[in-house]
Order: C-alpha cells, then structure tokens, then sequence
C-alpha cells in the first residue's frame, strides 16, 4: 500500500479521475461512446483527440524541461509546419495524391527538424539560456509561417489524404489519437531502452557530477531540442489538417503553455532531472478533460482563469516552503520523527574485495551474482609484516 | 597598543555554549568563544571542525540551536545577516561578496548610499569612496567596475566596504586567499589599523605564517568542540598543528592492527603520469609528480592547501595554466574530464553531494554511470548485465540497503562513498584519484575503504590518496606529496620509521622567505 | 602608517576606464542601429524621417514603452514578466467595461492602476516567498489576467467617456511643417504628438531617476547582479522582488489606459504577443537578460528600433507582416549573441 501511495503519479491520477467523475455528474452521456459509419464518436474521443496535439508537444517539451531547458518555440515551428504543409498541398496540382502529401509532410518534418536543431544549436554548443534562445524562434517563427503563406488564411480542403492527420480515422479511431500514442510510446522505447532516458536525468539533476563521470552533456542537450522541434512540427500538421483553415497566427498559439503545464502537472520538475512521460500524458488529459468540465459547468470563457489557479496550486505544492509548512500542520500532534540517518554501527572489519576483471563483451560474460570469498580470482588483503 | 590590553577585561562579542546541529552532523556542542576589542583573534580548525558554522552563528546566516550570543553586553538573537550588521559585526567572506557589475564605489557603498533631497548625492559618494580606497592604499578608480579588477582586488574593496561600516567586530573569513604577497601585506597593515581603532577583528585562515604574524589570540576547534582558546606567544606552531589535526586513538584502536606500508618506493619501471610545472593562477602553484603503477601516492596537507586543486589539474576537471602532463609515455594536455577517463584514470571528488552523486537516481544507475557515459547514450547496458554488476559490487563493497534500486540519497556517508567507489572501480582504471574517500564515514567503513585502497595497489593499479588524517596517508602510502599554502613544500618516502610527526613538521615549518 | 608600502593598483587605468564605458558599448550599438535603420528608411521612403513621421513612432507604438519600462525593471532584477500584455488588456477592459456602467474617469483611472498593481503583488510574493520561478509565476498570471479578461467580456466594449474621448482626439500641435505629398501639392500641416506620448515620456523619466538616483533603484541593480551577496550586504533583497512586479503590473496597467486612450476600446484580445515585444525591446536595448547590467533609456531605443520596424512595414504597403516579426527575432538573436560574448569575456 505504502508504495502505492508514495508512487509519482498517485496524485496527477486521481485529480484526472475526479475530473472525469465531475463530468460525468454532470452530463450523465458524457461517457457514452458510439460507432456511426465505423467510427468511434463521443465526448472522451473529443477529449483524446483535442489533447492529441498537447501530448505531442509535452513530449517533446518533458525531455527538454529535464535537461534543465525549456522551449518556448513550440507553437511557432508547429505553425511553421503546418503552413508550409498546407500551402504546398493547396498549391499543388493533385493535392489529394498521396505522394504530394507525403512530400509536404516530409517536407514540413524536416523544417520543424532544422528548428530544432538550431535552437539545439543556440544553448548546447553557445550556450545561450534556453528561455531567451527559444525565444528568438518563438519571435521570428510566426513571421517565418506568415511569409510562407503570404500572410493568407488557407483552407486546404482539397485532400482527403492530409485530413487524415487530424481529422481522419484509422481502424474506427482517430488517426491523430492513434499517432501521438504511436510517437508516445516510440519517446518511452527511446528514453528507456537506450542510455538517453538516464543521461538526460543525470545531466538535469547534476551537471557538475555528470561531467565529472564523463557524460557528455552536450549531444543529449542538442538532441532533446531537436526532438521536441521534431514533435511540434508533427503536431503542426495534425492542428493545420484538423480545422478547416490553417491561419499562421493562430496555429498552436498558446499551445507551449498547455505543454508546459502538462508536464509540470505530470511531476517532472521544472528544474530539471527526472521526468515521467506517463505523468506528462495523465498532465494533458487532466488540462482537456478540466476545460470539458468548466466550458459545461461554467463557461467557456472561464477556462483560461481555471488553467492559471491549477497552474499556481500546481507550483505551490511542489514549492519546498510550502510542502515544508503543510507537513508541520499535518505533523501536529504527533511526536516529530527524525528522519536523517544515523550511521550505521561500525561494521566489523569485514574484507572488501576487488571484483575480477569484467569482460567487455556481455555475449562473453559468464560470471553469475555469487561471489566466491576464497576464489583464486580475488585476492583478499592480508597483513604484511 | 598596551592601553588595548587594558579594554580586554571586557570581551565585546561571546558567545556561550553554542550548539548547532543539522539533520545527522552535530556541526559545533557546547562551542564558547569571545572577541576582545582591540585584539585580532584567530579562528582555526580543520574541515569539519565548525569554523565556518561558528561565524555563520556570529553572522546571522545560521539560528543557533542552543546557547547564547551577546554583543557589548546584551544577549542578541539574529535572525538574518542585516541584523547582525545592525549589531557592529561586519563581515568579509571567502568568496567576494560583492557585486561584480557595479562600480567600486557602489559596492563600497551600497545600502548607504548618501543622499540629498532623497536623491542619490553622486559626487559624495565618490569623494567619500575616494578616502576610504586611500586609507587601504588602493589606487583605483572610484567610479570604474568592480568586476574590471582582479579578485584580490575585490577582496580589498570588500575589507573597505565592511571597514567603512564602523562597525566594533570585524570578522575575515580566509581573506587571503586570493592575494599576492604585496596585497597581503597592505591587508596585514590596513588590520593593524583597524585593531589600534579598538575593533575586535575575526581572522580565520588556513595560512599559519600569517596567523601567527597578526593574531593576538588563537582559538581551535576540533570535531564541533572547542579545543582551547591560547595567547599566540604561548602556542607554538607545532603544537597548534597536532591540537588541529588531533589524534583520535581511540577510534583507530577499534580498527584491526593496520599495516605500515611495505618501505619499498615502487618506483621501478615507468611513471604511468607525471607531470612538470603543472600550475593554476589562483588555484595551485607550479608542481612536479610522478605516480608509477601500483603505488599509493599520498597527498597531506591542511585543508586549503592545495590538494584538491592539484589533483583536479591531474583529471582535467580544471584547466592548467602551465606545465605539461605525460601518460603512458604520451604527452596530453587534460582539457576534460572524459578525456581523462578514456585515458583510464578516475577521480573520486571529495564533495561527495555535489559532484559525485546523482541523488534522485538509483544505486545501480549510480554504480554504471560512468561506463554508460563511455559507451555513449545509444549502447545501453543491457538491464541485465546493470543488474549484475550492481549486485557484484554491493557484494563486494558491502554496500547497505542492499537493493540496487535504492535512491542514493537515501544511503548514509558511507555507503554513498561505496557507491562512487563502485563505479570507478568498474572502469578498471589505472589511476585512481581519491580524494578525502573516507571523510564523515563510520569507523569500520573507514577501515574497510582503507583495506580496498591498499590491494588496488597490490593488484597495479596506480593510487593517488588525500586526506586530512594523517595516520591513514601513513599507512596506505608509499611516498607522500606534502601541501602547504597552495604548493608541494617536499616529497617524501614512506619509511618504517616516518611518523605523523614528522610530516606535521614539514606542514608547520616556517616558510622561507621569499 | 601604510605609506612605506607602494600602493596596491588595481587593474591597468585603461581598462578601469575601459570597464565603465564597456557598459555603455551596447547601448551605443543600439543607438546606431536607429539611426542606419532609419537612414535606410529615408533611402526607401522619401517621408521616412518627416517631423511627423518621427513623432508617429512614439504615438503609434505608445503603449509598448511602459510595457518595456516595466519589463526594464524586471529583468534588471534578474526575473522576467511574461504577463504584461494580458495585464494591458485586463487593464484596458475593466476600465472599459466600467466606463460603460457610468463610472467616471475620476474613479477608473486609480481602479486600474490598483487591479493591475494587485496582480503584481501577487506574482511578486509568489516568487519571493514561495520561491515559485518568475517564469512560470508569470506564465500563470498571464492566463489568469486573460482569463479575466474573457469572464468580463467577449468582445471589445467601446469607449465613450467624455475624458477618454479627449485624450483619443487630443493633439499637442508642436510646430509647422510643409510636406510635399507624392502628386507634388504643398500643405502645411502642424507637427503634433498625443498627451498619451507624454504620459508614458513622463514614466520614462520617473523610472530613470528611480533606477539611478534612489537606494531602491541601486537595489534592483545589486540584486539582479548577484543576489546571494546582496542578502549578505543586508540588502532588502525580498522586499525588492516583490516591488520590481508591482510595478511591472503598474506599468502595464498604465499601457492599458494609453491603449484605451489609443482605440476608444476596451478590448480582450489586446495585446496578444506583447510581452515579447517588450522583451525584445530591452534586449535590444541592452539590458542583460541575466540581469543586474542595462539602462532604462536603452530599452526606450529597442522600443524605437521596433517603431522602425512597424514603420517600414506601414510606409510599404506590400511588404508581408510576417518580416517584421523574423526582422526582431533576428535581432534579438543579434543582441542575445553579443551578450553571450560579452558574459564569457567578463568572465575572463
């Protein structure tokens, strides 16, 4: 039980459930999902699907906020993308083929890609303060996609094919639900089944100790923000292909907001370290599934203000003075336990013993856990005379 | 100066019974100390020994958790450093408390700036800072920016700032450090002055020639207690230096009977590093050593003399100014310290909590982390393979909680230095570099540390071994590199008959003159 | 005494001297990218640099420079505001929105100047003591104003308050001018500026003499510079954040009202982005985003090199909206770099 309890995501999970109980009280159909012309249609779809985006983007931005970063250009290179994208297939003499769509997709990646790379650029190898590099693209960015499209609405309407990011259905499911799951889980192979997951944490825990261990800080650093120019411009083709217009002023504004506050609601902190994707995914949900609730509780118009009260209550609980002073008021009454260590009592002198050489090739190593005591390959110290 | 003597019937700062601890350290028990006006009073100690706590009671930085401070008389509770100013204490720290990006005369001034009509008064400020630079022989530009000069510099317009307070005590904490021997001249003079004013002056430095030329009085410290408070005519230096160091028999009596090292210099073949003229400005003066394979090369000194500087110059952690390094017979010049690692050599930092270990990560993400850093963020290790090297070593190395998955800021000192031990000791280094390895640890972990230290060496492996206990650089070692004031005074072979009195000798001797 | 000793000299005189105008080397390198900006505007456009087109840039772009001054202070302080353009239009709608229930302008004025300084209050403390990070302290105070904006009203409410009314109408004529228009006809026409122009001259001033000739004003310096050793100078270190955000607020708030001035509206919309420009005029004006290192007067020029920028885009009815915005970025990189190389220098 105790593990249950002390585990991260004990708290993002609950608020998420309480949120989704507040719904359903008060729309009695709010989890009612139905299936018409083979797709799945309902409110949870509606939030899964609005949360897509957000996801993407969080994902990327979770990496970066661990390498005690930030990226504030998100929305500008999702908007990047996403005109460019659009004004290509609009442009285009066939723009429902397919192959026209995969060259505009491949295309947009690959400038949400370079984005990347040069904000990379700016604080791992200038380093430049991640909030002022960010912020040059989060400028010049939006600038760069009205130029793109001429500073023109576009309404590509004529692709049936590039819908299918944002709007379509695969297999009865949202297909942009089913893609920002896909990328989910490709980040969790990435960060957990290579190095990446615990460089990134040892970097943003401890710069100084990892440099001194030999971590080299900045290629992860680098491509942390790559990744997340790399989700943003995803992210810009999903919200450019979902609405009927694509306006350069408006793809993904704010949407480096709702990332970081995911993430932050999620429990990776925002000085960096260890950070807990399935927290940022809990983090979205919670904002879609909050802004649900106040638009038919409320209103629509309040849903800003009741972002910025989670925000601050969010900050203020993992503020240190204040988790301080709410564990003397829950402490009260009872005796005060101390919680540091005593050292332990003088062990008696037992041998510590050098391993044997570690072969270097896992495929040769034989050895098994138990260590031989007397072995004749460890040597125990003796007194010499 | 004898009618400052007549004043020193009444101290004008003491402080009594002082106890401070935090959570598992009891940095000073039942600590009493006073400060005569008129006299300057060193403070001394070596690390550990609640120095810098004890100011940061006098100061303000620190509540006191029991005992009383009184200034002039009336007992005072500070419960910041404004008000400690407020009281008459002034304060010079080690490191330039200043504010680099303002004028020298803002910084003197700061806080106090005269004003006419609420408005700032420009033109009295800097005549005002004019004649306090003069007083210290400072010849600089009032108006010119503070971070334009060097931090000796710096320090000096600190110690005018903290001296134009008027305040009745002046505390310097290491003040110079960073000055050359001109600069700690005008310093000696400019205290002089201050002290003949009637101010009660702190000094604390780790510098023995200079505590001895200006204190009046001399106080130690030791593990937290008070060792004695001396007039400095009546305490020779080397018996401050064995009141600092001390000699904890009693504890080393628990251990097993150690082992002196074999008297033999294990010098034959070549040198796996050596180094020539190797040096820092401000940090270490130019140096010479050689470490062969399989020999332990100690380095002794008193804290602030060098040692670690030295040794980070040796793993690329700082950059040298001077001087060249060779390894394995190749020169290199140690700009990192991945470049030091894939030249197989590890450095155990003594600042366990900020430069060695990652807290918020496991044990076992700890004990691989410098072969996952090696192999690059693409090659995992894989689970497997993390999983029984971490149980081998906390095998080996008896590390407690035995869990692999414990977070390493939940282990005790001990352990975590196993822990650190361990994922050096998994690269197979050839030189190893530990500095203070068993500082604030448990007595049998001490000795098993000690124990492992000594058949890394049997089995080739080159040692480099700092620490402040002397009996233990003496039993591990076979040649010892002694520090003082930021430079290698001697060199010398570990023999049957070297005792720690004789190394402490040649860290008290008096320093030739120049 | 000590005068047996040589004196101890600190570094070479040339560089002292060299340090103290090394501070204003960014500044001057500001002021020279106005004058080639506006020199290659005369080229372009032969009315560029008219008397009124000069003025135009301060009056058209009004309400950027108490959002910049306020910025100033803020990051001097070594944080970051990104509220002030949701504070302005808070500002602008409540003062709308209460003209509009028969309020006069006696009341509604201090009203907003209260609201805003309120929120800054707030942040302040949220960031002082509850050591919350200024910038996402700020963050949540964006969307709170905005939000607020949104719960008051959807749409923007008109003005028609005889005092705003006034000052939206108002022209201080300064002196005559002739102009040549492109047909070749001659008019004289009077060289004005707005009474919202001298407002916000007169908050420049104000601030100006704050940050350089009062305790307070050295305060914000010291503590951006190096705020440890602040505390250990007994400076009121935490009294200082919490002042710096009050009047960042109140600054916005002020642009609020001029914006107000300006369209006749209250609008929650307004505003949107703002805080970047702001940003980015200071950079542009200088002022070390790490904090501690910058003039109040530089940001006024970053606010006069972002007019230029909106003025070219005016004067050249074709030229795409979005160059403007990938002209300041470029700049700001421009200014971000240069500071880079200055910090790394200083540090040697």
């Amino acid at each position: 039980m105790k593990k249950l309890t002390s585990h991260r995501l004990l708290w993002p999970a609950v608020v998420l459930i309480a949120l989704l109980l507040a719904n359903l009280l008060w729309n009695h159909s709010f989890f009612d999902i139905t299936l018409r012309d083979g797709n799945l249609y309902g409110a949870p779809v509606d939030i899964l699907r609005r949360a897509a985006p957000i996801v993407l983007v969080a994902l990327g931005m979770t990496l970066v906020i661990a390498t005690r970063g930030i990226d504030l250009s998100v929305g500008a290179v999702a908007a990047i993308s996403g005109s460019w994208a659009s004004m290509y297939i609009i442009s285009s003499a066939d723009g429902a083929s397919v192959s026209v769509v995969l060259t505009a997709v491949g295309v947009a990646l690959l400038m949400a890609l370079i984005a990347g790379a040069w904000n990379g650029f700016l604080v791992s190898v200038l380093g430049i303060q991640p909030i002022v590099a960010t912020l040059v693209l989060m400028v010049a960015g939006r600038g760069l996609a009205q130029v793109i499209t001429d500073e023109k609405i576009l309404y590509p309407d004529n692709s049936p094919a590039y819908k299918l990011i944002g709007g379509g259905y695969l297999l009865a499911v949202p297909f942009s639900i089913l893609l920002a799951g896909g990328i989910f889980a490709l980040t969790a192979v990435l960060t957990r089944k290579t190095a990446l997951g615990t460089l990134i944490e040892s970097v943003g825990v401890n710069p100084e100790a990892s440099r001194l261990a030999g971590v080299r800080a900045r290629p992860i650093i680098f491509l942390a923000y790559v990744f997340s120019g790399l989700c943003a411009g995803i992210a810009g083709l999903m919200l450019t292909s979902n609405s009927t217009s694509a306006d350069p002023n408006s793809i993904g504004l704010f949407i480096e907001l709702d990332a970081i506050l995911a993430v932050v609601i999620g429990g990776t902190s925002l000085a960096g370290g260890r950070f807990s994707l399935a927290g940022t995914l809990i983090g979205a949900f919670i904002i879609e599934t909050m802004d649900a609730f106040v638009v038919i509780a409320i209103s629509a118009r309040s849903t800003d203000v009741f972002k910025a009260c989670v925000v601050i209550i969010v900050c203020l609980l993992q503020s240190s003075r204040v988790r301080a002073w709410l564990l003397n008021v829950l402490r009260w009454g009872r005796t005060p336990t101390r919680t540091h260590h005593e050292p332990p009592p003088p062990t008696a002198s037992k041998d510590l013993q050098i391993p044997s050489p570690i072969a270097t090739d896992p495929a040769t190593d034989t050895t098994n856990g138990s260590e031989t005591t007397n072995g004749s390959d460890t040597k125990t110290v003796k007194a010499t005379s | 100066m004898t009618e400052s003597r007549a004043d020193s019937d009444r101290p004008v700062v003491e402080m009594r019974d002082i106890s401070i601890s935090f959570p598992g350290v009891k940095a000073l028990q039942n600590v009493a100390f006073r400060l005569f006006p008129g006299e300057v009073h060193a403070l001394m100690g070596e690390n550990g020994a609640g120095k810098s706590t004890l100011i940061k009671a006098l100061t303000g930085v620190y509540a006191i958790d029991s005992g009383t401070i009184s200034v002039k008389g009336n007992d005072v509770l500070f419960s910041g450093p404004a008000q400690a100013q407020q009281a008459g204490i002034a304060t010079v720290y080690q490191e330039v408390n200043l504010v680099t990006n303002l004028t020298v005369a803002e910084n003197i001034m700061l806080g106090r700036e005269p004003r006419r009509l609420g408005l700032i008064d420009w033109r009295r400020m800097r005549k005002h800072t004019a004649t306090v630079l003069k007083g210290l022989n400072l010849d600089i530009d009032p108006g010119s920016l503070l971070g334009a000069h060097s931090i000796a510099v710096q320090q000096l317009v600190a110690i005018g700032r903290a001296i134009d307070v008027n305040a009745d005590v002046l505390v310097l904490d290491e003040p110079t450090s960073s000055l050359d021997v001109k600069e700690v001249a005008e310093l000696m003079a400019v205290i002089r002055q201050v002290r003949d004013k009637g101010v009660a002056v702190l000094f604390v430095s780790h510098f023995l020639e200079q505590v001895y030329q200006i204190s009046d009085r001399i106080t130690v410290l030791r593990n937290g207690e008070l060792v004695g408070e001396y007039r400095v005519a009546e305490l020779p230096r080397l018996q401050l230096v064995s009141k600092m160091i001390g000699k904890d028999l009693a504890a080393l009596e628990a251990l097993e009977e150690g082992t002196k090292r074999e008297a033999v210099e294990r010098t034959e073949g070549g040198a796996f590093l050596a180094a020539k003229a190797l040096g820092r400005k401000g940090s270490i003066e130019p140096f010479d050593l050689e470490v062969h394979p399989g020999e332990v090369v100690g380095l002794a000194g008193l804290l602030g003399s060098g040692r670690t500087e030295l040794v980070r110059l040796l793993y690329g952690a700082d950059h040298s100014d001077t001087g060249a390094t060779t390894i394995a017979g190749q020169d290199v010049k140690l700009r990192s310290p991945r470049q030091a690692l894939n030249l197989k050599i590890a450095f155990a930092s003594e600042n366990r909590k900020a430069e060695g270990l990652i807290g918020d990560l496991s044990v076992r993400a700890n004990i691989v982390l410098a072969m996952q850093a090696e192999r690059g963020w693409t090659r995992q290790i894989p689970r497997r393979q993390q999983d029984e090297l971490a149980d081998r070593y906390i095998k080996a190395l008896d590390i407690r909680p035995t869990s692999p998955d414990t977070l390493v800021r939940n282990l005790s000192g001990g352990n975590q230095q196993k822990v650190l031990l361990a994922r050096w000791l998994l690269l197979e280094p050839n030189l190893l570099i530990l500095d203070e390895p068993t500082r604030g640890i448990d007595v049998g972990a001490k000795a098993q540390i000690q124990k492992l230290v000594a058949g890394l060496s049997e089995k080739g492996m080159a040692v480099i071994f700092i620490s402040a206990e002397l009996e233990e650089v003496l039993r591990l070692s076979h040649r010892i590199g002694i520090l003082r004031d930021r430079r290698m005074v001697d060199e010398i072979v570990n023999s049957e008959s070297t005792t720690v009195e004789d190394i402490m000798d040649i860290i008290a001797a008096e320093a030739q003159p120049a | 005494m000590s005068t047996s000793l040589a004196p101890v000299t600190g570094a070479p005189r040339s560089r002292q001297r060299f340090g103290r105008f090394e501070q204003y080397t960014q500044i001057g390198v500001t002021a020279l990218l106005l004058v080639i900006m506006l020199i290659v505007g005369r080229l372009l456009y032969p009315n560029f640099t008219s008397g009124q087109a000069i003025f135009d840039l301060l009056g058209k772009n009004v309400f950027l420079i108490p959002l910049a001054i306020g910025m100033t202070f803020v990051i001097l302080s070594g944080g970051i505001d990104l509220s002030v353009g949701a504070v302005m239009a808070l500002g602008s709608v409540i003062a709308a929105s209460l003209l509009q229930a028969g309020w006069s302008a006696v009341l509604v004025i201090p009203i907003v100047l209260l609201a805003a300084s309120t929120l800054g209050l707030v942040v302040g403390i949220m960031i002082s003591r509850f050591e919350i990070q200024p910038f996402i302290a700020t963050l949540a105070a964006m969307f709170l104003a905005r939000g607020l904006c949104l719960v008051i009203t959807d749409r923007s409410i008109a003005i028609d308050n005889s005092f705003f009314q006034s000052m939206n109408l108002a022209h201080i004529n300064l002196w005559e001018q002739e102009t040549v228009n492109l047909r070749g006809k001659v008019r004289i026409t009077d060289v004005y500026t707005t009474p919202s122009v001298l407002i916000a001259m007169a908050l420049l001033l104000v601030a100006f003499i704050v940050l350089h000739y009062s305790r307070f004003g050295r305060t914000v310096y010291a503590v951006g510079g190096n705020e440890p050793s602040s505390r250990l100078m007994g400076l009121r270190v935490d009294r200082t954040k919490v002042s710096v955000y009050v009047i960042s607020a109140f600054c916005a708030g002020v642009a609020g009202l001029l914006f107000a001035f300006y369209t006749a509206s209250g609008d929650p919309v307004a505003g949107i982005g703002y805080e970047l420009n702001a940003i980015a005029a200071v950079v542009i004006g200088g002022t070390l985003l790490s904090g501690g290192s910058g003039y109040v007067l530089g940001s006024m020029l970053g606010v006069l090199v972002l007019a230029t920028i909106y003025a070219y885009k005016e004067f050249d009815g074709d030229l795409n909206t979005g160059w403007t915005r990938v002209m300041i970025g470029v700049l700001v990189l421009f200014f971000i770099v240069l500071q880079r190389f200055i910090v790394t220098r200083r540090r040697r």
